[in-house]
């Protein structure tokens, strides 16, 4: 190996990240983890309802049985193989984890206890209380302290370093990409640009191999989506912008409750534990325990008949809703000034997962990116198919995060590349951009505004229920928006600390992800999973059976449907 | 309504338009609206990811969990370095768990009953927002200490029935650490999680002595006499 070189750069510093980063370095490779805040604030931090092993504590369960409720939950645009790797890999996540550390409650018998959520066929989600993500993620935080990782953190992800010329936000930096444009299939990855959010100086981390894990692109639907400010798809967005491959970006699971007002997230156990969904007249309207596509449009339905829907937790009583849910009291308390222990919880369905992503094969490596692997959220590992199952994704990002650190060091070692020898101009094109927002672009117009718009109008047009009219609208507004950008730029233009870049390269990503969210919403006229159509209210699978995959060639996006084996 | 930031140790005021609404919220407004550099912190919204905790009259709260009154003024976290408004530097605090070293040091099989989880269930429901950190007046004299968030994680490890080498953690909170504390309680107050760190430290102390160690503080108090009353 070359002397210096750095082996696993880890983009992504949540559960999927950090997992692949404990991985990596087990398996002897070096590791740097790089992330745009701080490890403890990414997502996994709000996963509050449970991660997936079927060990049978409570409730009879079997491999076979996760695996079946997977599958059926996912519609048919699951890989099947990947799906079993998953659910037989389940207990072994959670052993792992609990030789961490991880203090998940138990049971009378002293095992790890387990939950009910929906569209599971038995007791299979392990918690720890409603913080399952957030005891998670700061365990294997401070097992990474323990191994002594390096973590660099406030570093913004801008491009991936490519032996294919220049990848970038403006047309003028894609201008070289035409030059010496490869075949897609060839482009290697040689580590990426970031910018220094403290100083202001953008620096290039050269590795010979790269993992992205940076999480999904529910922050397309701002204010309407329990997501964290940050889930703005900026590992999605880069890959495409190197020319690697996205698909199934249609499917965006919408939770069927959040808090009304805020859009914060009330987590399904609620229902699990025996919640019921009612209307303005009392009602029960649906089977609480539904997969969430289902629960979801139910609501929706109603809500569009004028009625108010509200989540019934008055009848758990106090002891057990504070023993069980002492997170969710207290958020419906300080967002409503609700006591649910008295009162009706008023909720609304909003965007909660991203099913589609960077696309991956089953070694997790980016399809059309050498060097370069995908992890978690923002991967389509094909695990959730058309709708994930609840509790999956913490599995998702334990399992599949230590797959990718060992499959990233498996093949370093095999290899000897010129990885930091191969010259590009990356660094000074994204210096020159970051350069040209600092000192040239006026703000004639308030992006803010215009996100917060767009947002508002995903929801209502490319969310729960879908339009081809109202979905072609939205995608010329946002091909307006982007051709504006121009116009917009930043406010503040001092180099250091300054937020105010930040948001607006996020809001960037956000165009070209919502971009192809848009057309494969437009192309699927069916209804599977997550994604429906009132015109198209069936599952079409002589036609639709199929991944729908996005790249970027000659700078145009293309598309094609890949049809699923099996 | 009116409130005042404390920027670069100017106070600027700003008038918003709500009657009510969460700190975050009103720094966002005037963000998007008013002054894109106004410079802060913050990512989940829900009170879970530790980043937008400031200082409000003084006290310290998540900015998403606060709901803002008339005048109120707020101020970056303490003991930090102050990057830009109420953005701070917390990458040097966290040195603080590296120092203390918390984390389980040798895992071992064991029997775990839902009272080992409660005995730690507060203690692990810890956020990082770095609030204790922030109302610790120990740091005022000394920079060095390792200060509660860092010792109640300590303790969180050595109360686990998986930990085999409890001694490894307290022999590393001995400098700077659990005896520099004068359990005055304002971590306990001011925690957004209701975790107590000063209840923390006491049963680390009381794990500690079990180990031979003893009240440094006590001994030099101890004016020759033997301590033996």
């Amino acid at each position: 190996m070359e002397k210096n070189m750095l082996d696993i750069l880890i983009i992504g510093s949540g559960g999927a990240g950090l997992s692949s980063a404990l991985s990596s370095k087990e398996a002897g490779a070096s590791v740097l983890v790089v992330g745009k805040s701080y490890p403890t604030a990414s997502q996994t931090s709000m996963a509050q309802g449970g991660m997936n092993a079927s060990l049978g504590n409570v409730t009879p369960d079997s491999i076979q049985a996760h695996i079946d409720d997977t599958i059926k939950s996912a519609h048919e645009l699951c890989n099947k193989e990947m799906v079993k790797q998953l659910c037989e890999d389940a207990p072994k996540s959670i052993e792992w984890l609990e030789q961490l550390g991880v203090p998940f409650d138990r049971t009378a018998e002293n095992r790890v206890a387990q939950r009910q959520l929906g569209g599971a066929s038995s007791k299979r989600a392990c918690y720890a209380q409603d913080y399952t993500g957030l005891k998670i993620l700061h365990t294997l935080y401070d097992t990474c302290l323990k191994e002594g990782i390096e973590m660099r953190e406030e570093y913004f992800l801008l491009n991936l370093i490519t032996d294919n010329g220049i990848g970038g936000f403006s047309p003028e930096q894609d201008e070289a990409k035409a030059v010496d444009s490869k075949s897609p299939k060839n482009i290697t990855v040689l580590g990426a640009t970031f910018l220094d959010i403290v100083t202001g100086e953008v620096k290039e981390i050269r590795a010979k191999n790269t993992i992205i894990a940076t999480g999904g692109y529910g922050g397309l639907y701002k204010n309407f989506s329990t997501n964290s400010e940050g889930a703005t798809g900026d590992g999605i967005a880069v890959v495409l912008r190197a020319g690697g491959y996205l698909s199934d970006m249609e499917f965006v699971q919408f939770h069927p409750t959040a808090l009304k007002g805020s859009a914060t997230l009330i987590s399904e156990s609620a229902r699990g534990e025996g919640g019921y969904l009612v209307n303005t007249k009392g009602e029960r309207f649906i089977d609480e325990l539904l997969p969430r596509d289902v629960v979801a449009r139910a609501i929706a339905s109603q809500i569009t008949q004028g009625e108010e829907v509200f989540l019934d937790l008055r009848h758990l009583g106090e002891e057990k809703l504070l023993t069980l849910m002492p997170q969710e009291v207290h958020l419906c308390k300080l967002h409503e000034n609700i006591d649910p222990v008295h009162q009706l919880i008023p909720i609304k369905p909003v965007a909660h997962y991203s099913m589609g992503g960077i696309d991956v094969n089953e070694n997790l490596e980016v399809t059309g990116l050498k060097n370069c692997y995908a992890v978690g959220e923002c991967s389509n590992a094909k695990v959730h198919g058309a709708n994930r199952l609840g509790g999956n994704s913490l599995l998702e990002i334990i399992s599949l995060g230590r797959l990718a650190g060992k499959n990233a060091v498996g093949c370093v070692f095999q290899r000897t590349d010129k990885t930091n020898k191969t010259t590009t101009k990356q660094l000074e094109s994204d210096q020159e951009y970051i350069e040209g927002l600092l000192e040239e672009y006026p703000w004639e117009k308030n992006f803010y505004t215009i996100q917060n718009k767009l947002g508002e109008d995903f929801y209502k047009y490319a969310g729960i229920v879908r339009d081809n009219t109202e979905l072609n609208n939205l995608l010329n507004e946002l091909r307006v928006i982007k051709a504006d950008l121009d116009n917009m730029g930043i406010g503040d233009k001092n180099k250091e600390n300054n937020t105010n870049l930040v948001d607006f390269l996020q809001f960037q990503n956000i165009l070209e992800v919502g971009e192809v969210v848009l057309d494969a919403s437009l192309v699927r006229d069916e209804s599977r999973g997550a994604h429906y159509k009132t015109a198209f209210p069936n599952e079409e699978n002589k036609l639709y059976k199929a991944h729908s995959v996005y790249w970027i060639e000659d700078k145009v996006l293309q598309n094609k449907l890949v049809k699923v084996v099996s | 309504m009116q409130i005042k930031i404390n920027r670069q140790n100017n106070i600027e005021s700003f008038e918003l338009p709500f009657q009510s609404s969460t700190l975050l919220k009103a720094l966002y407004h005037i963000k998007n609206n008013e002054d894109n550099s106004l410079t802060f912190s913050s990512s989940c919204r829900s009170g879970v990811c530790g980043t937008c905790a400031v200082r409000v009259n003084g006290k310290e709260v998540l900015a998403c969990s606060y709901t803002i009154q008339e005048g109120d003024l707020v101020e970056p976290l303490a003991y930090h370095e102050v990057q830009r408004d109420l953005k701070v530097n917390k990458q040097k605090v966290r040195e603080t768990l590296k120092q203390a070293t918390a984390w389980l040091q040798q895992s071992q099989e064991a029997t775990i009953t839902q009272e080992h989880i409660h005995l730690t269930e507060k203690q692990s429901d810890c956020i990082l927002c770095d609030s204790c950190y922030s109302s610790c007046p120990v740091l005022e004299v000394n920079p060095n200490f390792i200060g509660p968030f860092a010792l109640t994680r300590a303790y969180r490890y050595t109360a686990d029935p998986r930990e085999r080498d409890i001694q490894a953690i307290i022999d590393n909170i001995q400098s700077n650490g659990i005896w520099d504390c004068t359990l005055c309680g304002n971590c306990t107050e001011v925690c957004p999680q209701g975790i107590d760190p000063k209840m923390d430290i006491t049963m680390l102390r009381g794990t500690a002595s079990q180990f031979g160690y003893r009240d440094p503080n006590f001994q030099a108090m101890d004016f020759g006499f033997g301590g033996g009353f």
